[in-house]
């Protein structure tokens, strides 16, 4: 399968590539091309690095625009994620507008960033209950997305926010799949191969 | 709720663990590979490789090293030793490691904390403090607890922090190597001062100690070596234990 991998030249994107290769994917391509980005099946927008500096870089390549146009599977992890709602406390910023809401600070209640493992609630379930609740995932970050209509699985840290949001073909997942053991591959696998919930995707939404 | 970690830690020279390990399922067992696996599968939360590699030349073989585990290894893992650079980090980092571990070349230069957390975010900074204490004050210790430094723990963990630093890992001089137990009262007090995660470090001998670090300690996560190596404890089942003392545990 050909995937691209949205490279916007920060930070370390290998674990997602090692992980994408555990699951028989070699097909990969870290590309900042809207053309190859087209070209793909899959579209991973990994989440590395500052929101400001990233968004930069999407405006440069013109991926800013081309994104919310995709029509094949897409996933954006942590900050991808982020970047794909209307705008982010991060450098003050705004994002795709594909998610309806904001990204804001943790109130350092608790410790921030929220690191470590932590479980994800599914409010509606994306993986029509193929993943179970409550599944523990890898999470690091110190901004949220607040909960919305497109908000399909919460998990608590000082407040309830935004694990995995969705919109048609668009999903974004706050943790770190590629760091998420045993539960994180299956997330991808599904992403990758589980055609059907994409077809259903109208079931899914509200 | 966020859970408590168990980082089990593997001392690495030259590519390849020390310490004993009598795991009798491995069939080497001084490949970090096989081991990092093994502990992942138990449901280790994390992992930390420590690089006790003297020469320049042979670290090399540490970021080679990196790029296997992150090959293999589907959990967080985090390379210290010797790292007193940004490019020392960004090599490890690049290599796929998740976080960097900086001591002594921190303590030197505490502008290095803000340097490698300005590029690469401070998640991926961790602060390791070697500490003793002696007549009632906690001194801090540089190049594995051989040169007492002027600094007090609670102060230069409040710099590190202010300098960028992610997370803390105490190892406590005093309870190193003990088995009696965590340094329970000074990981309360760290956890007052900062609000970054705190890793417990150095005394673990039992399950108790794992979770009196997390109940009486505040700690965030708890590392260990031996225990894990020579099969005292069992990653599998000192995690079902915790559950069972109401902490939160993955």
């Amino acid at each position: 399968m050909k995937i691209a991998i949205i490279d916007y030249g920060a930070g370390n994107i290998r674990s997602l590539a090692f992980a994408l290769e555990r699951l028989g994917e070699t097909d990969l391509e870290i590309t900042n091309s809207g053309d190859k980005i087209l070209a793909a099946e899959r579209v991973i927008f990994p989440g590395v690095g500052h929101a400001s500096y990233a968004m930069l870089q999407l405006k440069k390549y013109g991926l800013d625009t081309l994104i919310p146009k995709l029509r094949q599977p897409f996933l954006g992890i942590c900050l991808g994620m982020q970047l794909m709602c209307n705008q982010t406390e991060e450098g003050n910023v705004n994002g795709l507008g594909i998610f309806d809401t904001s990204v804001i600070k943790f109130k350092p209640l608790l410790k921030v960033p929220h690191m470590g493992w932590n479980k994800v609630m599914w409010y509606k379930n994306p993986f029509n209950e193929v993943i179970p609740s409550m599944e523990w995932y890898y999470f690091v970050h110190g901004y949220y997305a607040e909960t919305g209509v497109q908000t399909v699985g919460l998990t608590e840290y000082i407040n309830d926010f935004s694990a995995v949001m969705r919109q048609d073909n668009f999903i974004g997942c706050q943790f770190h799949p590629e760091k998420s053991g045993a539960g994180g591959s299956v997330f991808l696998e599904h992403f990758l191969f589980d055609e059907e919930m994409f077809s259903k995707k109208g079931e899914t939404m509200a | 709720m966020l859970a408590k970690r168990i980082i089990p830690c593997l001392d690495v020279r030259d590519g390849r663990t020390v310490k004993g390990v009598n795991f009798i399922e491995l069939t080497d067992a001084g490949d970090p590979i096989e081991l990092a696996a093994r502990y992942a599968a138990e449901g280790a939360d994390e992992l930390l490789f420590l690089d006790i590699t003297a020469s320049y030349e042979k670290r090399k073989t540490m970021t080679e090293l990196v790029l296997k585990v992150a090959r293999e290894v589907n959990i967080p893992f985090t390379v210290g030793g010797g790292v007193g650079s940004v490019s020392d980090a960004a090599a490890l980092l690049q290599a796929g490691a998740d976080k960097v571990s900086l001591n002594s070349a921190a303590l030197k230069n505490p502008k290095l904390i803000s340097d490698i957390a300005e590029r690469f975010g401070s998640q991926c900074v961790v602060i390791a403090i070697d500490a003793k204490l002696e007549s009632d004050i906690w001194s801090v210790y540089l190049n594995g607890g051989r040169i007492q430094t002027e600094r007090n723990l609670f102060d230069w963990a409040k710099t590190a922090e202010n300098h960028g630093a992610g997370e803390l890992l105490f190892t406590s001089m005093n309870h190193d190597g003990t088995k009696n137990g965590f340094a329970n009262n000074a990981l309360k007090k760290l956890s007052e001062i900062v609000n970054i995660p705190v890793i417990a470090s150095g005394g673990a001998g039992s399950k108790a100690h794992f979770a009196d670090a997390f109940l009486l300690g505040n700690a965030d996560a708890a590392l260990a070596a031996s225990v894990f190596h020579y099969g005292l404890i069992g990653i599998s089942e000192l995690k079902h234990f915790l559950k069972n003392q109401n902490i939160i545990i993955r």
